[in-house]
């Protein structure tokens, strides 16, 4: 089958001030349908950059892009826009979702921009719908202050969900979560993994990129290391564990 | 995107700033006021001007007697006295077109009736005077032609002289003294008002021209004639006819001034409207301004609204929205507030000019036109002071806009 992904000697140049910077410098990467990929790597290893290139926010400067079989690397904005729409849904680090706007409605919001409209009752089923698959379908009407951060994060995954994407794209999506919390997040990212889902994940936390099946890390804009993951954590013996650690810690304690 | 969701999106953007929201509306709220007040003004002014300038009456053409210059001395129009009442029945008999001729003569005098007495100007006129003036009675009668060719000792009031002499009385009947010669009152005219220089036309004792000429005026000669063309296209031809007779009758020669001059209302409206239609023009020209100060603040606060929401549009584009639609978003959204802000303003505007008429009591008139006008004039302040904005916000990176804090 054909990969989702496939990058072949993907390059990008910043031309800022007198130096060029080499942000990425030749990766070449076929992701399959159906992984769930870690990308690793410190900060300034190009690992934010190629995260926009795939996500189709930037164009890269040299070397073929081709997600879902279509060649992205040289589309223009407006394009690179309806791509965004129909193949990729994003899931970020500071959730942003629009604040003042109900879950269900910010769940509706790739639906609205989407080249194919969609009638208002069926819009507001397939939100429904996205709300109920990451188990928050009884908060729709909640505004994003009125969830905890967990919540927001499933929120936005729902949303990344609503358009029915290739591809699901997060960026450090734990970052701004406590364990707990992270363990509960990848296991929702785990559980549409196993509906065969492609995700992937941007992330500097090794225990993290222990959740997905891939591990990609990058350094100094090249891949230094691609090996499928040995020891996959689990969310749901992770949280048990969590459980009973924490319970061990208020006996003795 | 659909334009239900971005009017949604736009009203509740707006709600989420009340009071700058309103205060940047307030800035086309008093533009499209002061525009909409400010042209009633004008309005109501030429209007009022037309009014007046209607009650001289309907194709009317006024024939003056030319001046002379004697030794130097200029005397005004009507001095030369070149106009005669043959000239005046000729006019009537041989121009076509011509409906109705009133010879005049104008004098002074002081008038007594009983203990009271009153200062007013006579008139002497034909028959037909108050037809081409287009002036009625509120009693009695007018005088005759049969008053005329007898020279009779009759006349007829104006308001405020009929006020002044017969206080508590009605008039007519009753003798009145001018010159201590009796004359009779046959009627009591309608009050016409100030005319448009300024002058009470009610302040007057009308009386047959023949009367006024041999008993008070002293006169053989007139100093005007008033001549009322059938319909308005006919004027010209008309005064052009009355031109020719009078140089024929009165000998002139080709190449040599006429020695009368002849005035329509036409001319004298088109005059007055000129002049307050530079007035209506200045005014709201002056509220133009205001209405531009308005615009740019919807601007300001469009440029802060979209460095606001610069990590929202940065969500919008991540989600798939085209350049075209964050322009929609936020071009619609100045519109909503500049046409909010407008038709608030009509409301003003027509109130305003209610206030000013119920305060000033100076005639104003606001036409629907300059309502519409001025409406849709506050939405297009919105679409052209929100373009750059909203074009600034669709241009956004969407990476950047993302990082943005």
């Amino acid at each position: 089958m054909q990969p989702v992904i496939q990058l072949q000697d993907i390059r990008k140049v910043y031309h800022t001030g007198e130096v060029d910077v080499h942000a990425v410098r030749g990766v070449t990467l076929d992701i399959s349908r159906g992984e769930f990929v870690a990308l690793m790597g410190a900060s300034g290893s190009g690992k934010s950059t190629m995260m926009n290139i795939i996500g189709c926010l930037d164009r890269p400067t040299g070397g073929s892009y081709l997600l879902d079989g279509l060649d992205v690397s040289q589309l223009n904005r407006d394009e690179l826009a309806d791509i965004r729409n129909q193949k990729i849904g994003f899931v970020f680090q500071g959730f942003n979702l629009l604040s003042r706007t109900s879950a269900l409605e910010n769940v509706e919001l790739p639906m609205l921009y989407s080249r194919q409209r969609l009638a208002g009752p069926e819009l507001r089923e397939r939100a429904l719908k996205a709300l109920d698959t990451v188990g928050l379908g009884d908060r729709a009407g909640h505004k994003p202050n009125q969830l905890s951060g967990g919540q927001q994060q499933r929120v936005a995954i729902a949303r990344a969900l609503s358009n029915q994407p290739a591809l699901l794209l997060a960026d450090e999506p734990t970052g701004n979560l406590d364990t707990r919390t992270s363990a509960e997040i990848m296991g929702v990212f785990q559980k549409l993994n196993d509906q065969g889902i492609t995700i992937v994940m941007v992330t500097h936390e090794l225990d993290i990129a222990q959740y997905t099946r891939r591990m990609v890390v990058m350094r100094d804009g090249r891949v230094v290391s691609d090996t499928p993951v040995a020891n996959r954590l689990h969310a749901e013996t992770e949280l048990r564990r969590l459980q009973e650690e924490q319970k061990a810690a208020q006996l003795t304690g | 995107m659909r334009y239900l969701v971005i009017l949604k999106v736009a009203f509740r953007a707006l709600r989420r700033n009340k009071l700058r929201t309103a205060l940047t509306m307030l800035g086309i709220v008093i533009g499209v006021g002061a525009v909409i007040a400010m042209v009633g003004i004008g309005n109501g002014a030429k209007a009022q001007v037309e009014s007046r300038i209607a009650a001289l009456g309907q194709n009317v053409i006024m024939v003056f007697s030319g001046s002379i210059t004697r030794g130097g001395v200029h005397t005004g129009f009507g001095g030369a006295g070149t106009l005669t009442v043959e000239d005046a029945l000729a006019m009537q008999k041989e121009v076509p077109g011509v409906s109705a001729v009133s010879p005049e003569v104008r004098s002074s005098a002081q008038i007594m009736a009983g203990n009271n007495n009153w200062s007013t100007s006579l008139m002497g006129e034909g028959v037909d005077y108050l037809t081409i003036r287009q002036w009625d009675l509120s009693d009695g009668a007018m005088f005759t032609e049969a008053d005329t060719r007898a020279s009779a000792k009759v006349c007829v009031l104006g308001k405020t002289t009929a006020d002044k002499l017969f206080p508590d009385e009605d008039p007519v009947g009753k003798v009145i003294r001018i010159k201590n010669v009796p004359v009779k009152v046959l009627g009591v005219l309608k009050s016409k008002g100030v005319s448009m220089f300024g002058s009470d036309q009610d302040d007057t004792v009308l009386m047959p021209y023949t009367t006024a000429m041999k008993r008070f005026a002293g006169v053989t000669t007139l100093r005007s004639i008033n001549v009322q063309a059938s319909t308005a296209g006919q004027m010209a031809e008309v005064q052009k006819g009355i031109t020719d007779l009078l140089r024929q009758r009165h000998r002139i020669q080709g190449g040599r001034d006429d020695d009368f001059m002849l005035r329509n209302q036409q001319e004298l409206a088109e005059t007055m409207s000129a002049t307050t239609e530079v007035m209506t023009a200045l005014l709201a020209a002056i509220a133009s301004v205001s209405l531009l100060v308005g615009g740019i603040g919807i601007m300001n606060i469009m440029l802060v609204s979209v460095t606001e929401r610069t990590r929202e549009i940065g969500i919008r584009m991540a989600v798939g929205a085209r350049g075209r639609d964050i322009l929609l978003q936020f071009l619609i959204e100045a519109v909503v507030l500049s046409s909010t802000g407008g038709l608030l303003g009509v409301l003003l505007g027509v109130g305003g000019a209610r206030l000013i008429t119920m305060i000033k009591e100076w005639p104003t008139l606001v036409s629907a036109n300059s309502i519409i006008i001025a409406f849709v004039f506050s939405a297009a302040v919105g679409v052209f002071f929100g373009f750059y904005p909203a074009r600034k916000a669709s241009q956004l990176d969407p990476i950047d806009a993302l990082r943005y804090e």
